[in-house]
């Protein structure tokens, strides 16, 4: 068999859109971009059918679906880029939203936005706590290590009267808002789309009742994350811990120094966590210990696999995908974990690799492929 | 302090019939990491459908408080039998179910992860709404007792009385503590007494071995984990009953968090290794029981995993290593 049949093989359809969009000119692209953001930003208050959800409120389940693809970015560093499984993702979340919580209505009474600095640098530490002694062990032990780091600190949580105890913490400010003006939303009652001057949003207000400037405002956080995750992805920093992921020993005999790398990838999967959990605090204005279960950790998780480790597009929408739907259908609210917990095992049967697959896998699984067809040709002749 | 010294014994004795609980699910663990490397997320549901399985067979026969000696050997007998049937069974259907398919198109171990994730959801909401379940197949009448108030906890006839048989120190241990330690050893030994001797049992080392040089050796490797699972349930259904009589009463979601102590005492022990496991039970056990007396049992959990951490740090395999397989690089 020659390599031309190979070579001649289709891609996967995903790989023909990705390079027909690469292949526009920058303008184009940019243009793009831009109306992609504006769309992400008008989403709540288009109200379009089908993808609204009609039993909860819109902009507080794109709220939550934002701070899942935030935790799914954070996590993805820890296990999709430097290989390092985490099951106790929830306790860094919890130390975010925590240390909002206890400076700014518990003990002191700073206000939201200092808090969040100081929640991101606490996640960081505690990232660094954990992982310096456990790092040490590999694969499945390091899974069960932080999945008890996890429980340890919900359970202090639950334990410590300093912290609120059961009934957590309540009264946490929100974020400082400006009321600049008012945005209207579509409405759909008659099929067309017509503007609904009634139900406005007010620009950079942050209340109780209206969510979707918390979703705006995690919107331009999970940019931010974004760009800093593809700026950290294609430094040295970045092929130090795919290096790593891939071969440990050889890694460490090119002379990467393996275990820094790997804290370093702890502590900022650690930090974007404590992120989120600090703008989960702030738009709830409460927390209590339920709100950092075991379970949550695992969903995190079920995220980033789901939608393809290793790819900060894939796991976007793996954490999508894990938040949105079981919100969407509400209504079958009994069966929505059973299904759920089907869905999970299909797609790890019929997509192993995730939704999308990280360019390098699907490349190794390529070569693979020829490599086999190659052996197989051999063999014949 | 001082109430861990009054009340040694009783913290002693209750932490060993609650270690054996662990280390006979432990095994279910340590059986399928041996063999496959691969964490059974869903092997704490196994153990719960062990309990029900138990639970209903003592409803199904009219099972009542007090009986002769010979009618309580026969409720435990038939509780044991319901109980490691159902267990293997569902542990035998999961592999076929949740990973076979994954090993034929060699996904990555994370992957099996997620699926027995996914498994473990299933497995446990479909406990949970079997009351739903069975008025969709229309036989909610008829099985009223056996699937009401599917999320509440349900409680198993006191058909063994705890009687106090003799002291110590301060501590009246009963017949069912008698039991559930001797019963889970026993358990233990026969199990060991299989893996060690049995052909099968020479299958399940081998695979845990080498798998590749297994199966050239003419190793049925499916077969062999097939096996594994079915052991493994097996002692989780030994494990529900014991659980059963000891505490009384169980849930769709009683599985979780003693499944993540089981596997806790797995890792303490060594995973992979069956006597780590009973070794990583009996000291989780014990090390719940006397860490609550000093700091408070809301404090219990913490304490388990604590201890889990510091044995990792100073080693990394677990207190006896691993033996069922090769050691990990």
């Amino acid at each position: 068999m020659s390599t031309s049949t190979v070579a001649a093989k289709r891609g996967p359809r995903g790989d023909a859109f990705k390079n027909r969009v690469s292949g526009l000119p920058t303008p184009v692209k940019v243009v793009l971009w831009v109306l992609f953001a504006v769309f992400l930003f008008a989403l709540p208050l288009l109200n379009i059918p089908f993808i609204t959800t009609a039993d909860s409120d819109f902009g507080g389940v794109l709220f939550t679906v934002a701070t899942y693809v935030l935790v799914a970015l954070g996590l993805n560093i820890v296990v999709g880029y430097a290989g390092l499984l985490d099951l106790g993702y929830v306790g860094f979340y919890a130390v975010g939203a925590y240390t909002v919580g206890v400076l700014s209505s518990e003990h002191a009474n700073i206000p939201w936005l200092w808090t969040v600095p100081i929640a991101i640098v606490v996640a960081m530490v505690s990232g660094v706590v954990l992982g310096a002694p456990t790092l040490r062990v590999r694969g499945d032990y390091l899974a069960i290590v932080t999945l008890g780091f996890g429980e340890i600190v919900r359970l202090t949580l639950v334990n410590s009267q300093w912290l609120g105890g059961q009934q957590g913490i309540s009264n946490i400010p929100r974020p400082p808002g400006a009321e600049l003006f008012e945005v209207p939303s579509l409405s759909w009652d008659t099929g067309v789309p017509v503007v609904d001057l009634d139900a406005t949003t007010t620009f950079l207000k942050f209340g109780i009742g209206d969510f979707i400037p918390y979703y705006w405002l995690a919107l331009v956080v999970i940019a931010l994350v974004l760009v800093f995750d593809i700026l950290v992805k294609n430094s040295r920093v970045g092929r130090a811990w795919e290096a790593t992921r891939e071969d440990e020993d050889a890694a460490e005999l090119m002379g990467v120094p393996t275990f820094r790398f790997k804290l370093l990838a702890f502590s900022l999967g650690a930090a974007i966590g404590g992120l989120s959990g600090a703008l989960f605090a702030g738009k709830a204005g409460f927390i209590n210990p339920q709100s950092f279960e075991l379970l949550l950790s695992i969903l995190f998780l079920a995220a980033v696999v789901v939608g393809g480790q290793g790819n900060r597009w894939g796991v976007v929408l793996g954490a999508i995908v894990v938040s949105y739907f079981p919100e969407r259908f509400r209504e079958f609210a009994d069966f929505r974990v059973l299904v759920f917990g089907l869905a999970l095992m299909l797609l790890a049967i019929f997509r192993p690799q995730g939704l999308i697959p990280p360019r390098r896998s699907r490349r190794v699984k390529k070569a693979d492929e020829r490599q086999a067809a190659l052996e197989e040709g051999e063999v014949h002749a | 302090m001082q109430f861990l010294i009054d009340n040694f014994a009783a913290l002693t004795i209750t932490g060993i019939t609650l270690g054996a609980v662990y280390a006979l699910i432990a095994l279910g663990y340590t059986l399928v990491y041996g063999v496959l490397r691969l964490i059974n997320f869903a092997h704490s549901e196994v153990f719960m459908f062990g309990t029900f399985a138990a639970l209903w067979v003592v409803m199904l026969l009219g099972g009542k408080a007090g009986g002769s000696v010979g009618q309580v050997v026969f409720w435990i007998a038939m509780m044991f039998i319901a109980a490691m049937a159902m267990s293997g069974l569902i542990a035998v259907v999961l592999e076929r179910v949740a990973y076979r398919p994954l090993r034929k198109r060699n996904a990555p171990p994370l992957v099996a992860l997620i699926s027995a994730i996914g498994a473990s959801f299933v497995l446990s909401e479909a406990m949970g709404l079997r009351e739903k379940i069975a008025g969709w197949v229309g036989l909610d009448d008829e099985l009223r007792s056996y699937v009401r108030n599917s999320r509440n906890a349900v409680g198993l006839p006191d058909i063994m009385r705890k009687e106090p048989l003799f002291n110590i120190g301060g501590y009246n241990v009963t017949n069912v503590d008698i039991l559930v330690i001797l019963g889970a050893v026993a358990v233990m030994i026969v199990l060991d007494q299989f893996v060690k001797r049995s052909r099968l049992g020479r299958g399940i080392r081998a695979v845990a071995q080498d798998p590749e040089a297994a199966a050239l050796m003419g190793v049925n490797r499916d077969r062999v984990i097939q096996v594994t699972f079915l052991v493994g349930g097996v002692m989780a259904g030994a494990a529900a009953v014991f659980y059963l009589l000891r505490i009384g009463i169980t849930r769709y979601d009683v599985g979780f968090i003693l499944g993540v102590k089981a596997f806790t005492a797995a890792v303490l022990g060594g995973i992979g290794n069956l006597r780590g496991a009973l070794l990583g039970g009996f000291i989780l056990g014990l090390a719940e029981n006397y860490g609550s007396a000093i700091v408070g049992t809301q404090w219990k959990d913490v304490v388990a995993f604590v201890l889990l951490v510091v044995i990792l740090l100073f080693r990394p395999t677990g207190l006896l290593g691993e033996s069922l397989g090769k050691a990990r690089a």
